[in-house]
């Protein structure tokens, strides 16, 4: 054992020691964040609900998205919304019109949200008891960077790359694109007019980061298509199991 | 611009650290980052600056080592270092490709000063040139 700081680091390859006195830590530095996602999924799978994580730019169409999931699978699945925005209860309103249940959590200049924020919605947010979730969709601040970094207990990421946005983000963007479990090709209704996205340069760049990522398209617009979106969806459930993690009471 | 954020774990890691070692300051700070990490290290440095004022670190200095991206092909073995947007395999092209190196976000060490070191885990009078003993 190292007699500078007893760490199992063999004392000849310890850093030596300046004037002061070296700690060998090597610990992640998400492990409070890291530790509260632990929780929050221990929670979720207590309760049997799957959790996703919807991540995408601004815009990309996350809300309208979940608008069009609820009508298609409203009726036959209990689907809660939990929101992050920096301002405004605007896409919790919205989604309640939908008849989906939803919460707002306001980031204030937070750019992601974290696995505390999470947590402390769920204080006010039940899943279980008399308002049962099948599936909670967490639906991330805007932003295609920072929302990556954190882990919030979610069983699933899925990232939207709207065909507005330009079909090499995934190059940009590799953090974001490498944590997806799914990438939906958002308002692929517009494809026709547009002349700078293909979609198969969209998905060559999600392959070149090392991934077997399945690549879906949806429409949300004034001709909705969802059908590859629910299917997934769906399967998904199906194939969802509770880590062995949750014990049933 | 999430690494103040980051930041402000890792200061309260190594506060941690350094109360549990009885230490009264903190020197260097270093911490191993890779790009797939999502941290950037200017930005980190930029952040540590506000989050290291205060108790214990406001003399730290933050050392960052940069991970490099290696990945290892799962089709013919080869390891390859590569950028981050592209993680196939050098040598075969595949993108079946195992992640070996590039996402570390690690506090690796901190350098405490003032600690004392006596054995029997009494605190005594510092030995060192730095400061008075923390009152932790």
């Amino acid at each position: 054992m190292c007699e500078t700081c007893g760490c199992s680091i063999p004392d000849q390859d310890h850093p030596a020691p300046a004037d002061g006195h070296t700690v060998e830590v090597l610990q992640g530095l998400m492990s409070a964040n890291d530790h509260a996602a632990a929780h929050n999924r221990e929670h979720f799978d207590r309760t049997g609900t799957l959790v996703i994580n919807l991540m995408s730019s601004p815009g990309a169409g996350k809300t309208r998205l979940l608008e069009e999931t609820a009508r298609a699978l409203g009726d036959r699945l209990n689907i809660a919304v939990i929101e992050g925005d920096l301002e405004t209860e605007n896409d919790a309103e919205r989604l309640r019109r939908s008849g989906i249940r939803a919460h707002q959590i306001t980031t204030g200049s937070a750019c992601h949200l974290d696995a505390h924020q999470v947590h402390r919605a769920l204080h006010d947010f039940s899943l279980d008891g008399d308002q049962p979730v099948d599936i909670l969709f967490i639906e991330n601040v805007g932003n295609l960077v920072c929302p990556a970094a954190f882990d919030l207990g979610q069983h699933l990421n899925v990232v939207l790359l709207s065909t507005t946005e330009g079909d090499d983000k995934p190059a940009k963007y590799p953090v974001m694109f490498r944590a997806a479990d799914l990438v939906v090709l958002s308002k692929s209704d517009l494809l026709p007019l547009l002349d700078d996205f293909d979609v198969e340069s969209a998905e060559a760049c999600v392959r070149a980061l090392g991934t077997d990522t399945p690549v879906i398209r949806t429409a949300s617009g004034k001709a909705p298509d969802v059908a590859a979106w629910i299917e997934w969806i769906e399967a998904t459930r199906d194939a969802h199991t509770p880590a062995e993690s949750a014990e049933v009471a | 611009m999430h690494e103040l954020a980051v930041c402000q774990q890792l200061i309260a890691q190594v506060r941690a650290t350094a109360r549990a070692n009885g230490a009264a300051s903190v020197g260097r700070i270093t911490v191993r980052l890779g790009p797939l990490s999502g941290v950037e290290p200017d930005l980190l440095e930029h952040a540590f600056v506000f989050a290291r004022a205060g108790e214990l670190t406001a003399e730290a200095e933050l050392h960052i080592e940069n991970a490099p991206v290696v990945v290892r092909c799962r089709s013919c073995g080869a390891e390859h270092e590569t950028a981050s947007n592209r993680l196939i395999c050098g040598d075969c092209g595949d993108y079946h490709v195992d992640l070996i190196g590039g996402d570390e976000l690690l506090l690796a060490r901190i350098e405490l000063h003032g600690v004392d070191r006596d054995k029997d885990g009494n605190r005594a009078e510092s030995k060192s040139q730095i400061g008075e003993p923390s009152n932790v």
